[in-house]
């Protein structure tokens, strides 16, 4: 239940790409942070919600060959750093592609896929990933 | 009056596609045989991370980047399936999240086969025109399903369509909807079953052009128009075959129905076809063109519209949205056995997932 819980806190992150903006110096932060690490006291109160373009381009990859069981359908498949262009750098799926097909630069974009589910009769957790722009 | 109809409109097709004679191959079938008979070359296949909640997400977010409106606008969502991931927790509720609307929202999933998502685009025009909402958002999306081996599989594909229906800024006006329903067991799938079950003899004439070509011909009486008054007509299509001949029988003529006519590339997307069909007519309709949109959901019904499409329309194309024919040429094709992976005709155990 507590993975329930935390998708469940999590859906408009992980649904929408909403992170935060810092009011005082205009860094966005993604995952959402309450406090902004570079204006620490002077960010309290001014931390708000800003979602994120999800476009942006590969800055380094890896394939994963030896996958998680919830994975098993898509190895190997291939995870990658992807830097926004609103700022943050965040890790996410790269889906639809060959592996041979991924380069470091190449542009992309968020899509709106299945993450996982829990057994046969659990809840199905949704989120982003990537694919080729 | 005030105008009610379509605000912006956006589709998806997964990527990947099989060809039908790859399916033939497996089965000792005549891949000619299954080409002419269905006049389907490929259909897509959903990746084994999309289902009716992903693709309905993609689908509205091309809706609202292509009308330049923001999720919170939509004041009810109403997304009509035959393959809803859960069988109770609605995907309204996944998707409206995903885009962002209130919390202040009319929605629910619907079912009636192929045509669910018309009947939504009825509910929310009538929601509209009575005053109840601004704007709303309906969508028809599925991953349908074919026992292996069943003819079913040849055709049965995904994709799916969000309309947003409103009162301001329609750039296709709805003139006019209506519809037929009657008993009929052409097609079904009972509670639990993983495939459908159709009763052959009832497909076509009682079933498929009773309901379309009935619908299309009342709907021409209630606007008194003829079928040469129309721009564009688009039916389900279940198959190639099918509304080319429903169009023959209406009288109307290649050129009108080419367009919006997807299934031979695509297959049928069930629940989104006659909407992708319309979407791809959208994507090129001038000022002043007339629609003609006839659903078709087993059991049986079919909804019709007609639309008059007005200059709004170049707003929505000057946007960039993604178009069905531009989405059509990036396809990756499988061969059977990564197709019965990605379609978990291939079962895992309880443990993997």
């Amino acid at each position: 239940m507590g993975e329930l819980s935390r998708m469940w806190r999590e859906s408009p992150n992980r649904y929408r790409l909403l992170g935060k903006k810092c009011g005082n110096c205009g860094r966005k932060y993604f995952p959402a942070r309450e406090i902004c690490p570079v204006c620490h006291r002077d960010s309290i109160g001014k931390m708000s919600d800003f979602e994120l373009s999800g476009n942006g381009e590969i800055f380094t990859y890896t394939i994963v060959h030896e996958a998680p069981p919830a994975f098993s359908r898509q190895k190997p498949y291939v995870l990658a750093l992807i830097k926004l262009e609103d700022g943050p750098m965040i890790t996410g799926q790269v889906v639809d592609v060959d592996p041979d097909e991924i380069e470091v630069g190449k542009k992309v974009r968020s899509v709106f896929r299945k993450i996982a589910q829990d057994g046969k009769s659990g809840i199905i957790f949704y989120g982003y990933k990537f694919t080729l722009a | 009056m005030e105008k009610s109809g379509i605000v912006s409109y956006g589709s998806y097709i997964p990527k990947y596609r099989i060809k039908p004679d790859e399916i033939a191959r497996i089965w000792g079938e005549d891949p000619e045989n299954i080409r002419n008979g269905i006049y389907i070359l490929s259909k897509s296949v959903p990746a084994p991370d999309e289902d009716v909640a992903t693709i309905s997400v993609e689908a509205a977010r091309t809706a609202l980047q292509r009308g330049g409106l923001k999720g919170s606008e939509i004041e009810a969502m109403y997304i009509g399936s035959e393959s809803h991931p859960y069988a109770v927790k609605p995907t309204a509720t996944i998707v409206s999240s995903a885009i962002g609307t209130n919390f202040d929202l009319f929605s629910a999933d619907y079912e009636f086969a192929c045509k669910a998502g018309t009947a939504g685009m009825q509910n929310v025009l009538a929601m509209v025109k009575s005053g109840m909402i601004r704007m709303g958002m309906a969508i028809g999306s599925d991953t349908s399903q074919g026992a292996p081996g069943d003819v079913l599989e040849y055709s049965a594909s995904a994709g799916g369509t969000a309309m947003i229906i409103g009162r301001e800024n329609v750039a296709a006006e709805i003139k006019a909807t209506l519809s037929v329903t009657s008993d009929t067991p052409d097609f079904w799938r009972r509670e639990g079953q993983p495939y459908p079950t159709h009763g052959e003899r009832f497909t076509g004439e009682p079933a498929y052009f009773k309901h379309v070509v009935s619908a299309g011909k009342k709907m021409m009486e209630k606007m008194k128009t003829k079928p040469e008054d129309y721009d564009y007509a688009v039916f389900h299509q279940p198959n190639g075959k099918f509304p080319m001949r429903a169009a023959k029988m209406l009288g109307f003529n290649e050129e009108q129905y080419k367009e919006g006519l997807l299934t031979p590339l695509i297959g049928n997307t069930y629940s989104g076809a006659m909407m992708v069909g319309l979407s791809a007519i959208l994507d090129v309709a001038k000022d002043g063109d007339r629609i003609l949109a006839v659903s078709f959901g087993s059991g049986a019904g079919s909804d019709a519209f007609h639309i008059e499409v007005n200059s709004e329309i170049e707003k929505l194309h000057s946007r960039g949205a993604i178009t069905v024919r531009k989405m059509l040429e990036k396809t990756k094709f499988l061969d059977y056995g990564m197709y019965a992976k990605f379609k978990k005709k291939l079962v895992l155990g309880d443990d993997v997932e």
